[in-house]
């Protein structure tokens, strides 16, 4: 049997807000929400004068256009020229590449002894089942040295480019970043705690298993990077933070480059001196093995990761 | 293997190992570390250059286990050791010579960026230079250009930062090329390592096979470089980047940078491509002339512009303009001229862009022509030493600049159609350099009426306010000096290690 409630009381239960909503009632934005109509863009004609004669007086204090006809010329010659020479090396490049010799075949001059000594002998030169990772990291370890130098150069200009140094406009800034952080987005949070482990997880193992097959230092840094970005874009920075800092990119970088030119400066010292070297090759096809390829790989992606991670957080707000 | 010839090895891995380390410590200390760097592989240099001298052959030095098609090596013979020689004392005394500004105007928490940038410059100028390999080469191209537009962005304001973006760009451009040059040659000869390539390369060009691809490699590889190094049409990044940057930053910019890339490009016209193709291939015919449009149409940017730092950059395209003329003539007599241009050309141009700041220091920082009046008097050092570098890039008897020139002009009579327009292009040239250069050293030693001078409050500067830039200016005069009047031992050394290249 039914009871009557009062009508104070039926206007909190859920049917009735169903029912309210159903027939459409009440709004249930309005006066919990402010809504304004957006304010139409338009401005008097002195305003628009007075922005073109702003824009106007710019460029020529920067360019001084009144007494420098040249500039003007130089630019329209500019874009005619730049379109001509891009057409002139791009046909000059087609042309060029149709004389090449034919993709694949096996008389080519790329095919001679330097491939084959690569596929032939490098598993027992080198100790590493993936030729790829032997010849980047082995037989051509110098300009993989410089590669990885690449990486930390350009996240060092990024910084001179990008970063800010303390002061107050920072940590305002630094607040209202806050503000457009996504706050407990849920299925973004709900996502990144299931998948940030497992995105790590697999970045360490191509790393460590560079050199028995697919994968390496550069793939598996990648990885890794891909993961802290998704964390960070989840969690926020205070979360970050807490184990990745500034100075932990700083420290972790010099930490794997200075390794990497340790290893590296042994293994040329003692190949061109003809020294034996001392660090066993190991059974190939296990996880320690090749030497000094799985030390290189652990540090090249030390380096990427951080890469990526501080490119990203530089782009988004200058600094950590 | 005597320990000697370990040392380009060591040199280029301290000065990589270095910038690393600048990374985690502050701005003075990395300062120090800099210094000493700098100083220690300009030891190290030269070392070397002393046994390859003694040895009068090259050797090469292989980077790891296993030799050279499979592995990496360099490769150092005279030439190579003079170059790092040369380009270390250069950038030491840049370093030197703008430490005050350098603190002046790079903020405090950026210091130590600054100077991995110039530790990693100098292991690709190395690298370039010692390299054997052109893929290492490439990579090495990458960090200069890279550490390049970070040493243009240092001193933060919109006109460096656009500078920057335009470097990059064109930079970019160029070192595209040269890698589309080599990804070429590569598929042509199979190998990556110099002396290979030119085994195969003398091979095809007897079978006369692949000669079209060939010749677009070498056209690639060469235009490349030329964007890179400021080549007429290519330059108007320059300026720019040249005239707002930091002082070192402009001096080692002008005088290392892009000579880097010169010197990788006769590395790969002799140990490469082999100099008697490249004579065939007509690729230099087009140098010459954009060589020679550089040198008429760089000094005359110069003399329009007011902005000493602005004039000093644009004389440096004409200066590259007389670099790739040489190559231009196709003979080994300009190719010495040209190499020894470039010595004379970064010693001048750095010790100009130094007492620059000197000079406008006493102007009250004005970079502006009319704003310099007396201020040779303001600052007697800088006064001497611009007088002594704009003397040497006009040509004087006694400095550097004016040896190169009797070099070019010897080597363009050898030569029969290029005589005439090298000589023309030669006396124009000098006439322009004198109009620009002189202008300003009169200027300089104009005095300014009393009453400007006590309206416009400038300060006096004597030589001993800052020591270590009167130690690095006196020491360019010196360095000038030095290639203006014992060239022959020089001259010597160059025809030696191109002799070696072969």
């Amino acid at each position: 049997m039914s009871r009557k409630i009062s009508d104070e009381k039926y206007e909190k239960t859920l049917s009735f807000r169903l029912k309210r909503w159903f027939e459409g009632t009440k709004d249930p934005f309005l006066d919990t929400v402010e809504m304004k109509p957006q304010k139409e863009f338009r401005e008097t004609k002195e305003e628009k004068e007075q922005r073109a004669k702003e824009k106007q007086q710019l460029l020529e204090r920067v360019y001084d256009r009144n007494h420098n006809k040249e500039i003007l010329l130089f630019r329209k010659l500019y874009r005619v020229v730049s379109v001509l020479f891009c057409l002139c090396l791009v046909t000059v490049l087609l042309v060029a590449v149709s004389f090449l010799p034919p993709l694949g075949d096996a008389d080519n001059p790329v095919n001679n002894e330097v491939p084959a000594r690569y596929i032939e002998s490098g598993l027992q030169e080198t100790g590493a089942v993936n030729i790829v990772t032997g010849m980047i990291l082995d037989y051509r370890a110098f300009d993989t040295l410089g590669e990885s130098h690449v990486l930390f150069i350009a996240t060092c200009t990024v910084l001179i480019l990008l970063r800010r140094d303390g002061d107050k406009k920072k940590k305002q800034e630094e607040v209202s970043d806050r503000l457009h952080e996504p706050k407990n987005d849920v299925i973004l949070q709900t996502v990144a705690r299931v998948l940030v482990p497992p995105i790590i997880i697999f970045g360490i193992y191509v790393i460590l298993g560079g050199h028995l097959g697919p994968g390496g230092g550069f793939s598996g840094g990648a990885v890794i990077g891909a993961g802290l970005i998704l964390y960070l874009n989840a969690f926020g920075f205070k979360k970050t933070e807490r184990f990745f800092t500034a100075k932990t990119y700083k420290v972790m970088c010099f930490g794997a480059l200075g390794c990497y030119c340790l290893a590296k400066s042994y293994s040329f010292y003692t190949g061109a001196n003809h020294i034996e070297s001392v660090i066993p090759l190991g059974t190939p096809g296990a996880i320690i093995s090749s030497g000094l390829i799985l030390i290189l790989n652990i540090c090249v992606g030390i380096v990427v990761a951080g890469t990526m991670y501080t490119f990203y957080v530089m782009f988004r707000k200058g600094g950590y | 293997m005597q320990f000697v010839q370990n040392l380009p090895f060591i040199s280029i891995i301290v000065a990589l190992f270095s910038g690393s380390l600048s990374s985690i410590i502050g701005g003075r200390k990395a300062r120090w570390i800099n210094i000493g760097m700098i100083s220690l592989v300009t030891a190290m240099s030269v070392a070397v250059l002393v046994y390859v001298l003694g040895t009068g052959e090259s050797y090469v030095y292989m980077m790891g286990h296993f030799p050279a098609p499979w592995g990496n090596e360099i490769r150092i013979g005279v030439l190579e050791g003079t170059m790092a020689v040369f380009f270390c004392v250069v950038m030491l005394l840049c370093m030197i010579g703008g430490s005050r500004e350098q603190f002046a105007e790079i903020e405090e928490g950026k210091l130590n960026l600054y100077y991995i940038m110039v530790n990693l410059l100098l292991c690709s100028l190395l690298a370039l230079i010692y390299t054997n390999d052109l893929f290492t080469a490439y990579v090495f191209v990458e960090i200069n250009t890279i550490s390049a537009c970070g040493l243009i962005m240092i001193k933060q304001n919109g006109r460096t930062i656009v500078a920057a973006t335009r470097y990059m760009i064109m930079s970019l451009l160029g070192s595209g090329m040269l890698l589309l040059g080599i990804c070429f040659l590569y598929d042509l000869t199979g190998h990556l390592l110099m002396s290979n390539i030119k085994e195969q390369v003398h091979i095809l060009d007897q079978s006369g096979q692949y000669h079209i691809p060939l010749l677009v490699a070498v056209g690639l590889m060469s235009v490349g470089l030329a964007i890179k190094s400021a080549l007429f049409p290519f330059h108007s990044w320059l300026p720019d980047a040249y005239g707002y940057s930091t002082v070192s930053s402009a001096a080692i910019l002008s005088s290392l940078v892009s000579k880097g890339y010169i010197f990788l490009l006769v590395k790969i016209f002799y140990r490469v491509i082999g100099f008697d193709v490249i004579m065939e291939s007509k690729v230099i015919n087009v140098l010459f002339v954009f060589g020679i449009a550089g040198m008429i149409m760089g000094s005359v940017s110069a003399i329009k512009e007011s902005n000493i730092r602005r004039m000093i950059a644009f004389s440096s395209v004409a200066q590259i303009g007389y670099i790739y003329m040489g190559f231009g003539l196709g003979t080994e007599a300009g190719v010495i001229a040209s190499l020894y241009h470039i010595f004379s050309h970064a010693s001048a141009k750095s010790l100009l862009f130094l007492s620059a700041s000197g000079i406008t220091d006493a102007s009250g920082d004005s970079t502006d022509f009319f704003d310099l009046t007396g201020a040779g008097y303001r600052n007697k050092l800088a006064g001497v030493a611009f007088t002594a570098g704009s003397l040497s890039m006009v040509g004087f008897p006694m400095f550097s600049g004016f040896i190169s020139k009797i070099l070019f002009a010897q080597a363009a009579v050898e030569d029969t159609w290029q005589l005439l327009p090298t000589m023309i292009a030669l006396a124009i040239s000098t006439i322009l350099n004198a109009v620009y250069f002189l202008k300003t050293v009169i200027r300089l030693y104009t005095p300014e009426k009393p009453k400007v001078l006590k309206k416009k409050n400038y300060k006096t500067i004597h030589a001993a306010d800052n020591p270590a830039k009167s130690v690095a200016l006196v020491c360019l005069v010196v360095l000038n000096l030095v290639f203006g009047l014992c060239s022959e031992p020089i001259v010597r050394a160059i025809q030696q290690g191109l002799d070696m290249f072969a």
